[in-house]
C-alpha cells in the first residue's frame, strides 16, 4: 500500500469536466480479474497522468492525461461500465 | 479564462531562464509520481537483461551490476507535470558500458519495469553519454519511492522516458509506444520543444 | 431520485469567501458564497484552482464540512507546513476575495438522510470533515438515526468542531475520540491508533449491517478498512475516502 495512493473521489471532479454522469458511482468490470469495482473504490495512482487501478488485482482500468485543451482518457483495462441512467 | 487569485505565488523558484524548458517552473522539491504501486524486489531476485534484437540476451546480478563502472551524474530534470529540478545528483552505470560489445541492428529500444511500466525511444537516445542506470540519489541508495533499487536516467527527454524500477530494455526493429505514449502523451518528449502530449 | 444521474458538465465557478472560523491551532474553516451553487450532498467536496500571476495553477480538492445551506459551503482547511496551497487559503485569503472552484463533485462518498441508520463513521484529521457534512445534515433533518462517530486525533486541541460535536451528541449520536500523539492529564479515554478492537468497542456491529463511512490520510483508511472487515463487516457497506499521505 502506497501512502501517496488516492482513491476514485479524487479524479472525479476532472471526469465531470468530460462525462455528464457521476463517475464516483460508475461500476466498472475489471478485464484483469473480472471483479466489478465502483469507480469511487479505484485505486488512483498520480504519475505523469493519473493511473486508476482495480482496488483487488492493480490491473490498470483507466488512464487520465490532461493537456491545457484536451484530455486523453484509455481504457486499458475495463471490460464493461455501468452508469446509472434516468428511467425513461 | 481564469482569474488571477490574489497573493498566489505557489511554491517555485526564480532561475535563470537558459536553463529551464518552456512551461515549466523550477522547484526543490522531488515530487514522487508513480502510474502504480511500488514494487519491492529483493535484490537477491533483481536483474537486469538487455533482449530482444540482439544474437543473445545479456543479463546482470544486482551484484554484478554493481560491479560495473559507475559515475557521478549531475543533471538538470524535467517532469512533463511541469516541474523542473536543477542539477539533482545522481550515481549510475552509463548505458554506454551497458551496451559495449552488444550488437544490434535495432534501432528502439523499450524500457520495462517492475510493475508493467513501459516506455519507449530510440536507441540513439540511450548512448553517448545521454543515459545512464541509476542506483543512488544525493549519495543514498535509490529509495523504492524514487524507483529503487534502480531506475533509468534519460535527462534530455521528459522524466516519464526515464522508468523507474526499471528490469530490462528491449531492442526493437520498430517502435513500440508504451505506457504513456499509448495513452496520450508524445512519442518522443523533448522538453525543450515541448512535446508533452501525443500530437504535439 | 430523478435527474441525479445526468448531471451535466461541470465548470468552474467563482467563491467569494464570506466568513473564516478559526477550528483548531492547525485547522480553518472557510466559508465561501457561490452565487450559482445548485446544493449539494453530504460527503461531497469541491476542487479548488489558484492561478498565479505568471498563469501557473495548481488545485487541491477539499471535503464540503457543511450540510446543504443556501448558496454557502464550508471547506475545513489543515495548515500544512511549507505546504503550497493552505498556508495561502489560510493565511493570505481575506474576506471579500475570490477563488476557483469546481463542484459539487462525488456519488459515491455520500450519505442521504433516507438510507437511514445504523451509521458508522469513522474519521481521521481532516478526514472528519465530510463526516461532519453528514452529521449535521442528520441533525438539520431530525434524523434520530443510529449513528456512532469515532473520530482520531492528534491530541484534543486538534480535534475538529469538537464542542459542536458534544453540543450534537444524543439522539441516537455517539461521538468517541482517540487522541493518538497527546492527552489531557486525566484523560481516560482510548489513546492509540484505530484498530478492531477499538471499533468493535465502538460499534455498531456487523450484525446491525451499519453502512460504513471512513475518510482521512490513506494508511489511517487502509487499516481501519481491513479491520473492519476482518470484524466481519461487509465490504460493500464500507465506503472510503483517502486524502493521501498526511491526509492534509
Amino acid at each position: 500500500m502506497d501512502e501517496t495512493m488516492l482513491d476514485g473521489n479524487a479524479v472525479a471532479g476532472m471526469l465531470r469536466d468530460v462525462f455528464a454522469v457521476e463517475t464516483t458511482t460508475t461500476v466498472a468490470t475489471c478485464g484483469g480479474c473480472g471483479e466489478p469495482t465502483p469507480m469511487g473504490e479505484t485505486h488512483v495512482y498520480r504519475g505523469a497522468g493519473f493511473v486508476l487501478r482495480c482496488p483487488r488485482c492493480e490491473n490498470a482500468l483507466v488512464t487520465l492525461v490532461r493537456g491545457d485543451t484536451r484530455m486523453w482518457i484509455g481504457f486499458p483495462g475495463i471490460r464493461t461500465l455501468q452508469v446509472a441512467i434516468d428511467a425513461s | 479564462m481564469s482569474i488571477i487569485s490574489r497573493g498566489f505565488r505557489g511554491r517555485r523558484d526564480a532561475a535563470s531562464t537558459d536553463r529551464v524548458p518552456p512551461g515549466q517552473y523550477v522547484t526543490r522539491d522531488y515530487p514522487v509520481l508513480s502510474a502504480g504501486p511500488t514494487p519491492h524486489t529483493p535484490l537477491t531476485r533483481w536483474d537486469f537483461t538487455i533482449d530482444g534484437e540482439v544474437d543473445e540476451p545479456h543479463r546482470w546480478t544486482w551484484e554484478e551490476f554493481r560491479a560495473l563502472p559507475s559515475e557521478e551524474i549531475t543533471r538538470d530534470i524535467h517532469c512533463v507535470t511541469k516541474w523542473t529540478h536543477l542539477d539533482m545528483v545522481w550515481r549510475g552505470v552509463s548505458l554506454d558500458t551497458l551496451l559495449d560489445g552488444i550488437e544490434t541492428s535495432a534501432e528502439y529500444v523499450v524500457q520495462y519495469s517492475d510493475g508493467g511500466y513501459t516506455t519507449n525511444l530510440p536507441l540513439e537516445d540511450l548512448v553517448d553519454g545521454k543515459a545512464w542506470v541509476a542506483f543512488e540519489y544525493e549519495g543514498q541508495p535509490l529509495e523504492p519511492a524514487h524507483g529503487g533499487p534502480a531506475r533509468m536516467l534519460v535527462p534530455h527527454l521528459y522524466f516519464w522516458k526515464s522508468a523507474k524500477w526499471v528490469r530490462g530494455l528491449r531492442l526493437l526493429a520498430e517502435d513500440a509506444p508504451g505506457f504513456w505514449e499509448i495513452n496520450g502523451y508524445h512519442n518522443y518528449g523533448d522538453p525543450w520543444r515541448e512535446q508533452r502530449y501525443w500530437g504535439d | 431520485m430523478a435527474g441525479t444521474a445526468l448531471l451535466g458538465r461541470l465548470t468552474w465557478q467563482l467563491a467569494e469567501l464570506v466568513d473564516v472560523i478559526a477550528e483548531t491551532p492547525r485547522a480553518t474553516t472557510l466559508v465561501f458564497a457561490v452565487p450559482d451553487w445548485p446544493g449539494h450532498r453530504a460527503g461531497q467536496h469541491v476542487d479548488v484552482r489558484l492561478t498565479a500571476e505568471d498563469g501557473y495553477q495548481t488545485q487541491r480538492s477539499y471535503s464540503i464540512s457543511s450540510a446543504p445551506d443556501g448558496t454557502r459551503i464550508a471547506l475545513t482547511v489543515v495548515h500544512v507546513q511549507d505546504g503550497e496551497v493552505s498556508p495561502y487559503l489560510t493565511g493570505e485569503l481575506r474576506s471579500g476575495d475570490q477563488i476557483e472552484l469546481r463542484g459539487p463533485v462525488g456519488g459515491y462518498f455520500v450519505w442521504e438522510p433516507e438510507h437511514g441508520g445504523p451509521l458508522l463513521l469513522v474519521g481521521g484529521g481532516s478526514g472528519l470533515a465530510p463526516l461532519m457534512a453528514m452529521i449535521r445534515l442528520r441533525a438539520a433533518v431530525g434524523s434520530d438515526a443510529e449513528t456512532r462517530l469515532l473520530v482520531s486525533s492528534r491530541s484534543w486541541e486538534d480535534i475538529l468542531y469538537r464542542t459542536e460535536l458534544e453540543r450534537l451528541a444524543g439522539h441516537g449520536l455517539t461521538v468517541v475520540h482517540t487522541l493518538t500523539a497527546s492527552r489531557p492529564s486525566g484523560w481516560t479515554g482510548y489513546a492509540r491508533r484505530v484498530d478492531a478492537d477499538m471499533l468493535a468497542e465502538v460499534g455498531p456491529g456487523p450484525a446491525a449491517r451499519p453502512q460504513v463511512f471512513v475518510c482521512g490520510p490513506t494508511p489511517f483508511v487502509e487499516a481501519v478498512a481491513e479491520a473492519l472487515v476482518t470484524l466481519g463487516h461487509e465490504p460493500r457497506r464500507i465506503k472510503t475516502e483517502r486524502f493521501g499521505p498526511t491526509g492534509d
